[in-house]
Order: C-alpha cells, then sequence, then structure tokens
C-alpha cells in the first residue's frame, strides 16, 4: 500500500484489532480512505464489518491499533470525531413513535444546529427524502425506502465531511437501492467522503474502492477492476444448460475445472486452461445427457473474486490450522 | 452540560410518553389503583371488635362498664357467657377476637375506691388487631373511671362540680386513632418508589434494544444530558402522580394534610429525582426492558414495604437490619411525608431526612452517569 498525502485521507487505519472477551473480531486491518471516495467494505456475515465502522465512529474503543478519522484519532478523540461524521447504523434507528419531523428536529437539537441554517436543512432532508407529504406521519408508518432516506438525511443534518454507512441498502426494493445510490453519488460530487458496507455485488460495483473482510482480516483492497485483475487469474466459464444441480455436480469431479458456483440458473466454472476445460464440460455433460445451451468466456464479476478469495482463504486456515 | 441538547432529549422523552399507552397506563392508572386496592386493604382499624362478656357481677354498675364498651364503636357485643370454656371457644372460632370479664366483687371494690380490675383477654394470633383492641379498651376505661370519681367528688360534696381536669384519652397527632391517617401518607412513599424506578427502567433499556441508542453514541450528545434529559418529563409525571395521590388522601380517604403543601412537593421533587435515577441506572446496566423492569420492582418493592418503617416500626427490628434501613430512600420520604401530614411539622424538625434524601438523589445520579459510561467502553 502506498502512502499518499494526508490531507487528502478521509480515514486511516493501522493494524487496528477488536477483541471481544478474547474472540478476535477484527484482526490488525490496514486501509486508506481518500477524501470525497465511496470506499466499499465487503465480506460475509460476521466478518467484522460492523465492528470496524463502529470503532471508526466512536461508538466502541478499539482494543489495538491506530485509526485516523478526519485527522482525528479514534482514541482520544472520539468526542472531536463525532462533530465531523454522519452515521447510519445496520438497523434502522430513528424512533418509530415520533413524526419525520420530530425525529428531524431532536437530531438537529443534538446537533445544535442555527435557528436560521434549521429550516434550510430540514427542508433540504425532506426533499432528498422525499417526504414533503408524510411530514406529520409516524415514522413506524413509513415504507422501507423512506424510513432509510429519512435516517439518511439524519445523519447529514450537521453536513458530516464523512459519511459512514451500515448495509444501508438491506431490506430495500431495488428501485429505493438505485434512488439511494443517486442520492451517495451527488454527496461525493460535493466532496463527501463514503464508507459504506455491503453484501450487495452490484453496489460493490459503483464503488471506487473496495476493502474485503473475511473472519476480521483484510483480504483484499483496490479498485473493483483492480480486484478482478489480481484475484482472478484464472478463466470463468458461463455454463447454460439444463438441470444445473446435476450438471454442477459432475463439473465439479473434473481435473480441468477448479470450482464450480451457481449464479441463478447458470454454472460458473473457475477454470485454469479455458481450452482443456471447455472440451471437458462439453463431453462430460452430454455423457450425462444433459443439455447445454450455452458455454463461453466471461469477465469474472466481483462475487466470483469474493468466492475464490473466501475459498481460498478458508483453505489457508483450514491447512494452517492441521499445521499447528 | 449543553441546554439545547438537553432540551431536545427532554422533549423527545415528552413524545414517547404521550405516544405509549402502556407508559401513561403505569404512571397514572396503576399508582391510583394501587392506592386504592392497599389504601382500603391496609387500612388497619378494627371497627367494632366482636366481643363476649362474662359478667359475674350482674350490678347495675357492670352493666354500665359493659354499655360503655358496646356504645362505642371499637366493640360490639357477641354474647353473653359465663365460663372460660366458652371464651376460649369463641375465640378459637374467631367468633369474637375479645371477652371482658366483670369479677363478682366488682361493684363493691368501685364504691370502696380501691382499683378495680376487670379481665380483658384479646386474640394475640392477630397482633396487630389485638394491640389497637386493647389500646381501644384502655381508653373506654379510662373515661369510665374519670366519669366515676367525678361523681364520687359530687356525692362527697354534695353540689354540681365542673371537671377541673378534663383527662381525655388522645393518641397525638392521629387522634381518632385512625390508622388509614399514618397508612396513606406511608402507602403513598412506597408506592411512589416502585412505580418511578419502574417507569425509567424502561427508558434507556427501549433505546438499547431499539438501536437507537447506538445511533445517540454516534452523535456528540453527552452522558449526563441524555439522562437529565430523560429525567425531566418523567419527574413531572411523578408530580402529577403525587398530587393525584394526595387528592384522594384528602377527599377519599380523608386524611387531614396538616404541613406546608409546598414542602411536600419540594421533598417529593427530591425523592422522585432519586428513585428516578435509580431506574434508569437498572435499565442503563441490564439493557433490557424485560430485565429492568422487573429488577426495578424487586430492588423497590419489598425493601420499601418492609425496612422503611411503613408496616413494621425499624426501632423494632434487630440493630444490624436497622443499619441496612439508612439505605431505604422510602424511609426518609415516609418520616417525611408522615411529619408533614400528620404532625405539620417543617425543615426545622425533618432537616435530617431532608439532607439525606438529597444525598441518596446525588449518589443515585452520579452513579446512573457512571454506569453508563462504563458501558460505552
Ligand atoms: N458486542 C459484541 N460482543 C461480542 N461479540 C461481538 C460483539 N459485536 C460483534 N461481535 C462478534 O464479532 C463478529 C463480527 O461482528 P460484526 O457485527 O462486525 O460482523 P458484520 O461483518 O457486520 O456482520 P453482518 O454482515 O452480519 O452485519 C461476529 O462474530 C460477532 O458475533
Ligand atoms: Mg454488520
Amino acid at each position: 500500500m502506498h502512502s499518499s498525502n494526508p490531507r487528502n485521507i478521509a480515514v486511516s487505519v493501522h493494524n487496528l484489532s477488536k477483541q471481544f472477551d478474547g474472540f478476535t473480531a477484527v484482526d490488525r486491518i490496514n486501509f486508506e480512505v481518500k477524501k470525497g471516495e465511496i470506499f466499499g467494505f465487503l465480506g460475509p456475515n460476521g466478518a467484522g464489518k460492523s465492528t470496524t465502522i463502529r470503532m471508526l465512529c466512536g461508538i466502541l474503543p478499539p482494543t489495538s491499533g491506530e485509526g485516523k478519522v478526519a485527522g482525528l484519532d479514534i482514541h482520544t478523540q472520539r468526542e472531536q470525531i463525532k462533530w465531523q461524521i454522519g452515521y447510519m447504523s445496520q438497523k434502522f434507528s430513528l424512533y418509530e413513535d415520533l413524526t419525520v419531523e420530530e425525529n428531524i428536529n431532536f437530531y438537529s437539537g443534538i446537533y445544535q444546529i442555527e435557528e436560521d441554517t434549521l429550516r434550510r436543512r430540514k427542508e433540504w432532508v425532506i426533499e432528498m427524502a422525499g417526504l414533503q407529504r408524510h411530514r406529520g406521519s409516524l415514522t413506524r408508518v413509513l415504507s422501507g425506502g423512506w424510513r432509510q432516506r429519512l435516517a439518511l438525511g439524519c445523519a447529514l443534518l450537521h453536513e458530516p465531511s464523512i459519511l459512514f454507512l451500515d448495509e444501508p441498502t438491506s431490506g430495500v426494493d431495488p428501485i429505493s437501492r438505485r434512488q439511494f445510490w443517486d442520492l451517495i453519488y451527488e454527496l461525493t460530487g460535493r466532496g463527501v467522503t463514503v464508507f459504506v458496507t455491503t453484501h450487495y455485488m452490484d453496489e460493490a460495483e459503483y464503488c471506487d474502492r473496495l476493502g474485503m473482510i473475511y473472519d476480521g482480516k483484510l483480504v483484499a483492497l483496490g479498485t473493483p477492476e483492480e480486484l478482478k485483475k489480481e484475484f482472478m487469474k484464472e478463466t470463468v466459464l458461463e455454463v447454460s444448460c439444463e438441470q444445473p444441480m446435476k450438471a454442477m455436480a459432475v463439473i465439479q469431479n473434473l481435473a480441468a475445472v477448479k470450482e464450480v458456483t451457481l449464479f441463478g440458473n447458470h454454472l460458473h466454472a473457475v477454470v485454469p486452461d479455458a481450452r482443456t476445460a471447455h472440451k471437458a464440460i462439453q463431453l462430460v455433460l452430454s455423457e450425462n445427457a444433459i443439455k447445454l445451451s450455452r458455454l463461453e468466456k466471461i469477465s469474472p464479476a466481483l462475487e466470483d473474486v469474493f468466492v475464490s478469495l473466501i475459498e481460498a482463504q478458508g483453505k489457508a486456515t483450514a491447512t494452517g490450522g492441521e499445521g499447528a | 452540560m449543553n441546554l439545547r441538547r438537553l432540551a431536545a432529549v427532554a422533549k423527545k422523552e415528552c413524545l414517547h410518553i404521550l405516544r405509549d399507552p402502556r407508559s401513561l397506563y403505569i404512571s397514572i392508572a396503576l399508582p391510583m389503583m394501587l392506592l386504592l386496592l392497599y389504601g382500603y386493604a391496609l387500612t388497619l382499624d378494627v371497627d367494632r371488635v366482636p366481643m363476649v362478656i362474662w359478667d359475674q357481677s350482674e350490678t347495675t354498675e357492670s352493666r354500665e362498664l359493659i354499655s360503655r364498651f358496646t356504645g362505642s364503636r371499637y366493640f360490639t357485643a357477641q354474647s353473653f357467657v359465663s365460663s372460660y370454656k366458652e371464651i376460649e371457644h369463641s375465640i378459637d372460632t374467631r367468633q369474637a377476637l375479645a371477652a371482658l370479664i366483670i369479677p363478682t366483687e366488682f361493684a363493691q371494690l368501685l364504691g370502696g375506691g380501691e382499683p378495680t380490675p376487670v379481665q380483658l383477654i384479646v386474640d394475640g394470633t392477630d397482633a396487630n388487631t389485638a394491640t389497637l383492641a386493647l389500646g381501644y379498651a384502655q381508653v373506654v376505661a379510662l373515661i369510665y373511671s374519670q366519669e366515676i370519681i367525678l361523681q364520687k367528688v359530687r356525692q362527697l360534696r354534695g353540689q354540681v362540680l365542673t371537671v377541673p381536669l378534663d383527662v381525655r384519652a388522645r393518641a397525638w397527632f392521629n387522634p381518632d386513632l385512625e390508622s388509614k391517617n399514618y397508612i396513606i401518607p406511608g402507602l403513598i412513599a412506597v408506592i411512589m418508589m416502585v412505580i418511578s424506578a419502574l417507569l425509567t427502567s424502561l427508558t434507556v433499556a427501549r433505546e438499547w434494544e431499539t438501536g437507537t441508542m447506538e445511533q445517540l453514541i454516534s452523535t456528540p450528545v453527552k452522558g449526563p444530558e441524555l439522562i437529565t434529559g430523560k429525567l425531566i418529563p418523567y419527574i413531572f409525571l411523578g408530580l402529577l402522580d403525587v398530587l393525584l395521590a394526595v387528592l384522594m388522601g384528602e377527599y377519599l380517604f380523608h386524611v387531614p394534610l396538616r404541613g406546608n403543601v409546598a414542602l411536600l412537593f419540594t421533598m417529593a421533587t427530591v425523592f422522585l429525582a432519586g428513585s428516578m435515577s435509580l431506574g434508569m441506572m437498572i435499565s442503563i446496566v441490564t439493557k433490557s426492558q424485560m430485565v429492568a423492569s422487573q429488577a426495578a420492582i424487586v430492588v423497590t418493592f419489598l425493601p420499601s414495604f418492609l425496612l422503611s418503617g411503613f408496616i413494621f416500626a425499624i426501632s423494632n427490628m434487630p440493630t444490624v437490619i436497622q443499619w441496612g434501613t439508612y439505605l431505604i430512600p422510602a424511609r426518609y420520604f415516609i418520616t417525611l411525608l408522615k411529619g408533614i401530614y400528620l404532625k405539620g411539622i417543617g425543615l426545622e424538625v425533618l432537616a435530617l431526612e431532608a439532607v439525606l434524601l438529597v444525598l441518596f438523589g446525588v449518589i443515585v445520579v452520579l452513579l446512573a452517569n457512571y454506569k453508563f459510561k462504563r458501558k460505552l467502553v
């Protein structure tokens, strides 16, 4: 990792770790997030994404390691950091028994927003969230997309320079997700740095840079393109055929195929050599009387990168465990 | 502490209270129901103690004494008997709670100017009733004695006399020996202790459960702002309860409020701040509404009920337990309330209790803040 000019850095962490009663949730991770960039944090459930975000937001004190957010130390300057950041936690966390406006008023009070800017900020939030006709509705009755945009608005009331979003779009319909990402682009256009965790691979593609975390360890870091190039040296063949489950079982046993995963009703086969594998797959499918409709080389999706990284990591831990 | 943030928290908390029917029920209906229920159940007055009478004397004088007993509202004649066996039987079967035995020589002794023994047997299995019945009997006997003395003096002098000394048996501060007069103020204290801790025990735990606490921690709001902001609306709610309780005491139970009302409400505010902070602290530590509300009831109800001097006199407790009662804030509040209610006394007498109550409040508020800080680490 190359160190850049510290003035352009919004977040940097060095050997950051968090332990809960001896269990390591985040294990000596290192990365930097540049100002104005969208940094995506990817990882399976329990990988340590939320724990990392909570340490950066001053909610959890780290066990060891260093970290800076907006140039402020996460050990000693937690209170100052809170003025610089906006945070949307993984769980919806506005008051459901308060109306839209009451929630906004509450957070405006907490952030001590001046009387004259208050009205402007409030209108901005309501308009941004598309809640003009629901100012007086209890938050409880709002649909997922609205709630999530309102939560975003409340986190932006004090115009923070860095925004931390923990799985902001989980449980939201595709159109609302799209609108949400449009908002995020708009914010970064104004210089806001966005640190976002997600499970959705399509969302990961929208990010400027990505970090992949698995089992508390950062296993990859780079732009989506870099990750695909660096970590997918093998080729991916997409197999469209009948009986995909059965096909998967037979293809798995081929020596020419490293691994197979099911993507919708296609199969993705990771192969070291495309031509050998191509022939072998055609042969084994016809032997098993499975009708093949299409077999071609595709550029790997992030999901392939993700899956192969995790599998590689899983094998490494397994052999490491045997060795110990 | 920033006032703007404090106000934001207090306002938000008010809205929660107004929108949550459960908290309104706990805070308004429940204390009134408890006061009604316990107020009537615990009023220890023994009206018309059923009594059997063994009149061995059967004279005008003895019948006069009997009519003094049965004529008072404290005793009713259940039946006349003529042996200890019968007395034993009627007490065993609980037909009577007391027995009056007038000896054969009653009239003679009375005429001779000697102290005249009359036997009263009470059912000691109900210690409370027994004590009260004995007390009533003494009052009845005393008044009768006084009249006899007067009569004698009159006969001797042969002229009508006014009473030089109007000896009237009188229990101080509670002239009609009505137990409700000391039960109701004590009950108000115990109920307020439980309700106030219960109410606030839910607030912080609810924010942990819904995840809003996590959001709050990421904002610049400070622990003391959050705790104080949450306390303010609940203290007002608590004072409303005290007001309702005082009104019920006045108009339903007819307990006279002799002392200073302003002092009563000032002390109530201090007491509420302490007990509500206690609830808040429980909420902070447990992080769960279920656990917090149960803990709040356990921690407040029995100690306030048993160790505050409400039911059992503290001076009768073993020394170790007497020391323990200093930890029970209801103890001070009960002393204050009874003092203000029945004796009409003020801070000049109750200063110690007031100071200790303030001390309790301060310690618990500080402890709640400290616990909150620790929870965030
Ligand atoms: N307060 C805590 N005490 C103990 N263990 C915890 C605590 N918070 C998190 N963990 C554990 O740390 C690990 C990482 O949790 P974390 O919430 O950071 O995962 P995540 O990547 O956000 O997962 P998800 O996608 O499910 O949100 C998990 O195994 C979790 O059980
Ligand atoms: Mg998470």
